[in-house]
């Protein structure tokens, strides 16, 4: 099969995928008023009482970093859904009976998440700017935020297509949206991390989101990076490569049951 | 294209001895099949007997255990893409996007098989003519009725045009109007040359389709014979007896058993040895007369109208009453009466 011919298949599944999209008005919630309304709460009913520590940061231009993560990530882990409603419908069969490569199908699905929640983020920010944010990226930075914000976003639709693929039920497949909604709270993303308990200092440190985090404020008000860039281009480049394979080796041994 | 695809085979689905087994519980136990290219074969079985995993196996869905399979000359197991390139298959599932219209279904699969825009177009029309969904192409496949949804799953198992196509349980759970539907839909694709291997659980659709009927029983060949001869082997009809009373039940069965196994009409009733049989009940002689204690219900094929008014004399004469009497075409549950008592 030649790549043209994978392109135009993959090309006609995220059709697919956002056209479901735009049909269920659930979704469509969750992808532009949930991001609206946690930049809202972060900004106006825990902006008040949390103090941003040694940063000297406004709330605001603390928080909004975390909060597009959280937009974006939220519904990229609920891809594990789309995922388990093909495995449980029986269009796993279909599409498995049909003349096309292994991996296009949680490619495919992979590929319209990032679309619609890397968007998700892009509103999120909308909001965050009509609510004060004043950012001090230049145009380079700004294009790098966007690298980052869809580094993270593909990151977690890959995990979370690898997380449907291996418990096929859709309930447990939302589970995973639960852990990537509660990964930020546990980083220096909401409140600075030197006010938590020690233990829950070194978790923060070590943890995937407070890199990403610091380089994403890096980059949009200007302070410095240091190695947070590097180590987070290695954790969301790290769950790219790693997923990505699995899934598509799970989709060829799962059938709909 | 290469060598595989010009081998020329006179049989489409050809399974010898296919096995397979899930956590230790053997589901196939050997299943023989042979289809031949151009004819309808129906796999007959109840649920859990095995007709899903054979169709996912031969449609390279899964890896056998045992045994080989050759779909359109190719092997299922070592040859999955070119099985996969000449078959179409309909699940028991619903396998379209609910979300998306007929046509935008129909036009998605007939890209993925790598058809034109055009094209793709031009094949989604042809087949919403065809399967009677014109009307409903611009609706969601989710507002679509059984029948429709059905039809709709069989048309994109057809975008391609396979010479082949698996259908399983296509009329489980319809309505008697939409299975008839269907069943003229599935005549006319073989009219048209496709080759199809059915699963079903309904002898009545085995028998309005089938060129061939194979039946299938906890994971092996019970049977594999026309419809015809299989309607033989299993009688006509089956007359259904409920008595007033629950203790008169194996003095009944055992006053029909010598109906059952005698064309001589009987002249004595109260034949000694039919009382040694008890109010416990022993098994009958015949396996097709049986007996059920929870609805006090006998059963016994019937040849003839004679013979049904002999049944009924027989138990009047014993002084058996009766509450309630049925003639039914044979079921599934006879025909595998029937079987396992020829293999026993």
């Amino acid at each position: 099969m030649s790549a043209l011919t994978a392109a135009g298949d993959l090309r006609r599944l995220v059709v697919r995928d956002l056209r479901r999209e735009l049909r269920l008005l659930d979704g469509l919630i969750v992808s532009t008023v949930v991001p609206v309304m946690i930049m809202v709460v972060f900004v106006y009913v825990f902006g008040g009482a949390i103090s941003t520590g040694s940063s000297g940061l406004a709330y605001i231009d603390f928080v909004v970093p975390s909060v597009l993560l959280m937009s974006g990530g939220y519904g990229a882990a609920l891809t594990a859904a789309t995922v388990a409603d093909d495995l449980n419908g029986g269009m796993i069969d279909r599409f498995r009976t049909l003349p096309i490569g292994g991996w296009v199908v949680p490619a495919g699905h992979i590929v319209a998440s990032v679309i619609r929640n890397v968007a998700s983020a892009v509103i999120a920010l909308a909001a965050a700017l009509l609510l004060g944010f004043r950012p001090a990226a230049t145009p380079a930075e700004w294009a790098l935020t966007l690298a980052v914000v869809t580094g993270y976003v593909l990151a977690v639709a890959s995990l979370s297509v690898v997380w449907g693929l291996l418990v096929k039920s859709t309930q447990a497949a939302g589970a995973f949206s639960f852990v990537v909604l509660f990964l930020p709270y546990l980083s220096d993303g909401f409140v600075p991390a030197e006010t938590m308990p020690e233990v829950l200092q070194g978790f923060a440190a070590n943890q995937p989101i407070t890199p990403i985090t610091e380089t994403l404020r890096a980059l949009l008000l200007g302070l410095p990076m240091g190695s947070s860039g590097a180590v987070a281009a290695a954790w969301m480049g790290g769950a790219v490569v790693l997923s990505l394979p699995i899934a598509a080796l799970l989709f060829r041994r799962r059938t709909a049951s | 294209m290469n060598a595989i695809h010009s081998r020329p085979f006179t049989d489409a689905i050809l399974a010898r001895g296919l096995t397979k087994s899930f956590g230790g519980t053997r589901v196939l136990n050997g299943i023989d099949l042979t289809v031949p290219t151009g004819s309808l074969v129906a796999l007959l079985g109840p649920n859990g007997s095995g007709k899903t995993t054979t169709v996912r196996i031969l449609t390279t869905l899964l890896p056998p255990d045992g045994g080989t399979a050759t779909v359109a000359g190719h092997d299922v197991t070592r040859e999955g893409a070119a099985v996969r390139a000449a078959i179409g298959l309909t699940s028991q599932q619903a396998t379209v996007d609910e979300l998306l219209t007929g046509r935008e279904n129909l036009e998605l699969f007939a890209g993925l098989c790598h058809l034109g825009r055009r094209q793709a177009r031009r094949r989604a029309d042809e087949l919403l003519e065809r399967f009677d969904l014109t009307a409903a192409a611009g609706r969601r496949a989710g507002a679509y009725s059984g029948g429709m949804r059905r039809r709709l799953d069989l048309a994109a198992s057809m975008v391609a045009a396979p010479p082949i196509l698996f259908l399983d349980e296509p009329t489980t759970g319809l309505d008697p109007r939409s299975r008839a539907e269907l069943w003229a839909v599935i005549r006319e694709l073989l009219a048209s040359g496709t080759t199809i291997l059915l699963t079903t659980q309904y002898l009545e659709e085995a028998d309005q389709l089938a060129d061939r009927v194979v039946v299938i029983d906890a994971g092996r060949v019970a049977a594999d014979d026309s419809p015809a001869a299989l309607k033989r082997q299993v009688g006509a009809e089956r007359l259904v007896l409920r008595l007033s009373r629950a203790e008169d039940l194996a003095h009944a069965t055992a006053t029909l058993s010598t109906v059952a196994l005698s064309t001589v009409a009987l002249s004595t009733v109260d034949h000694p040895a039919l009382d040694a049989a008890g109010t416990r009940g022993l098994p009958p002689a015949d396996p097709n007369l049986r007996h059920d204690p929870v609805s006090q219900e006998v059963t016994l094929p019937v040849q003839s109208p004679d013979h049904l008014r002999r049944a009924l004399d027989a138990l009047h004469h014993a002084g058996i009453a009766v509450e309630h009497v049925e003639l039914r075409t044979p079921t599934l549950d006879d025909v595998f009466f029937e079987l396992t008592a020829v293999a026993a």
